[in-house]
């Protein structure tokens, strides 16, 4: 039996994030259908389509769907649930939005933000901030799972899946959308980065937190940071990395300034390097990263930039 | 208008967790245990609603141990009405929790309920959304900031890409994030006033609800350690780095 996958779009785009949720869904139970819930979002059903593995793509495009809001979202994945033997989604906002509310009204458990799956009832996901993991085993019946997209590699381009068009399901008509404001940036996404490069209260106000935007853009970096820094409104949300902010896992994270409370190395300890520049030379981040550099941040960036500038990088 | 507030008893959010050697679990004995932070922000807001006039009543309910009406007290010293403890010693999963609060929703008929986006123990991030749906509820998840109108509520959302405000007809679920609000400490006369304020204490089959466990926990296990760093002295020395100069 197939897997529904719901797909991670902004009606323009299919985000990477699907593909790693196929990689997902393909472990579970293969093939995989994908949901495309929006309005006007044709082309994000069409890149659905070329996903290996994807057998059919399911085009929901309506108006009610077009932010994606919980309650009209979960009548549409109702409404095609039966015959699926899971539905994954992943562990972005929407995903987790969205995808409680169907296994609530489906009377079935939910595994959240798995990292692994073990055999197709059986999964491992983070408990207590990543400290420890557990591995459960999911009752008979359908799985539903979020997919925590930092540890599952995006399936491959290749796929020629079909496009259905399905018909919206009744709007509940309790929920409306009225405007967001989204962060802007020519960087990479802070969850796809190869590099991404966080500040920490250390950093000390917003204007400073700008000293690591030279350094990001040699790098082709995205910039993320600790919830002290968030809190203190150097940054919007969207940056905060950690337990219950992001989960990145890129080939190089540099921390600057960060002292690593337990809830924000949640979020980046799989990265493949982590650097750590600090001027406490006992603070936790240290205990975590492969290279430690100790002393002032506002003498080392600068000599960071200029070193990346010497070395070619522009 | 009343509001409901379901708050959690966790490991305190400043314990590092240590996992048991048989796999069975994590070490909880005589481990400090807290509120769920992100509940202690839901309590601060449902009572900043009361202080405003927006809200009649504040009702915290907590689903554990009897050891969870210390949990209780905590949130009616921060100015909660009065508590219901919900008593079990047996782990409750996200979907039977959800099932217990909407079997105390039916009864206490609020017309908001305010709860954290997800406890720090098991991180799951669930029960808000399971709630709202039982119920045929909106929700506004991941709170970034809550306006409450007459018949509505606007709430701003915390999502991936920057801040979503959405409008949800009322009784709604509203699930927090951090930067919601700040919560307060309870002042000394509080703590002595909460003391005299009422927790009723039920089950789980006095509200009808099977929380017999649907998941099969096989073990807890370390998370792969990562080896140990070196220091480098210099910013010339970080980029020499073998593995640093392989990345970038």
């Amino acid at each position: 039996m197939a897997s529904l996958v719901l797909a991670e779009h902004d009606n323009a785009a299919l985000k990477d994030a699907t593909h790693k949720a196929v990689t997902a869904a393909l472990q579970v139970s293969a093939p995989v259908h994908v949901l495309v819930a929006g309005e006007n979002c044709e082309v994000v059903a069409q890149a659905a389509a070329k996903i290996a593995g994807v057998e059919k793509v399911l085009l929901a495009d309506a108006p009610a769907y077009a932010r994606q809001l919980a309650e009209p979202m979960e009548a549409l994945i109702l409404s095609v649930a039966g015959p699926y033997a899971a539905i994954v989604a992943p562990a972005t906002t929407t995903g987790k939005n969205i995808l409680p509310r169907v296994a609530a009204k489906l009377d079935t458990p939910q595994v959240s933000e798995i990292l692994k799956v073990v055999s197709p009832d059986t999964f491992e996901r983070p408990i207590y901030a990543g400290n420890a993991i557990e591995t459960v085993q999911a009752p008979q019946g359908k799985i539903i799972a979020t997919v925590r997209t930092t540890t599952f590699a995006p399936a491959a381009e290749g796929g020629n899946g079909t496009i259905e068009k399905i018909s919206a399901a009744p709007d509940p008509g309790c929920s409306s959308f009225v405007s967001e404001s989204l962060s802007k940036s020519d960087r990479p996404e802070l969850t796809s980065a190869k590099i991404v490069i966080s500040g920490g209260r250390g950093l000390g106000s917003a204007e400073n937190f700008k000293l690591l935007d030279s350094i990001a853009d040699k790098l082709h970096a995205a910039v993320g940071a600790s919830r002290a820094a968030v809190d203190a409104g150097f940054v919007p949300n969207d940056y905060q990395v950690g337990q219950t902010g992001k989960a990145v896992a890129p080939d190089l994270y540099m921390a600057v300034g960060i002292s690593g409370a337990i809830q924000h190395l949640a979020g980046m300890k799989d990265s493949k390097v982590i650097v750590a520049i600090n001027k406490d030379e006992d603070a936790p981040i240290f205990q975590l990263a492969d290279y430690g550099l100790v002393g002032d941040l506002f003498k080392i960036l600068p000599e960071l930039d200029e070193e990346l500038a010497k070395r070619g990088y522009k | 208008m009343k509001v409901l507030v379901p708050v959690k008893r966790v490991i305190d959010y400043n314990v590092k967790v240590r996992v048991k050697a048989d796999q069975s679990g994590v070490d909880l004995a005589n481990v400090k245990m807290s509120m769920n932070p992100f509940d202690e922000i839901a309590v601060e807001e449902a009572v900043r609603l009361k202080e405003k006039g927006k809200a009649m009543e504040v009702v915290v309910v907590s689903i554990g141990p009897q050891q969870a009406s210390e949990t209780i007290r905590t949130a009616l010293a921060m100015g909660a009405d009065r508590g219901i403890l919900v008593k079990t010693d047996q782990t409750v999963e996200p979907l039977a929790v959800a099932k217990i609060l909407k079997a105390v929703v039916e009864s206490e008929q609020p017309g908001l309920v305010i709860t954290g986006k997800q406890a720090i123990d098991d991180d799951s991030n669930q029960v808000g959304q399971m709630l709202a749906a039982l119920l045929g509820w909106p929700q506004g998840t991941f709170a970034h900031s809550l306006e409450m109108g007459g018949d509505s509520a606007k709430v701003t959302r915390e999502i991936d890409g920057g801040l979503q405000t959405v409008e949800v007809k009322l009784p709604a679920v509203v699930t927090t994030d951090l930067r919601l609000n700040e919560p307060r400490y309870a002042s000394l006369p509080n703590i002595m006033k909460a003391k005299k304020k009422p927790i009723d204490e039920k089950s789980a089959a006095d509200l009808g609800v099977d929380i017999a466990p649907r998941f099969k926990v096989l073990k807890v296990s370390e998370p792969p350690k990562r080896g140990g760093g070196v220091k480098v002295a210099t910013v010339a020395d970080l980029l020499d780095k073998r593995k640093t100069d392989v990345v970038i």
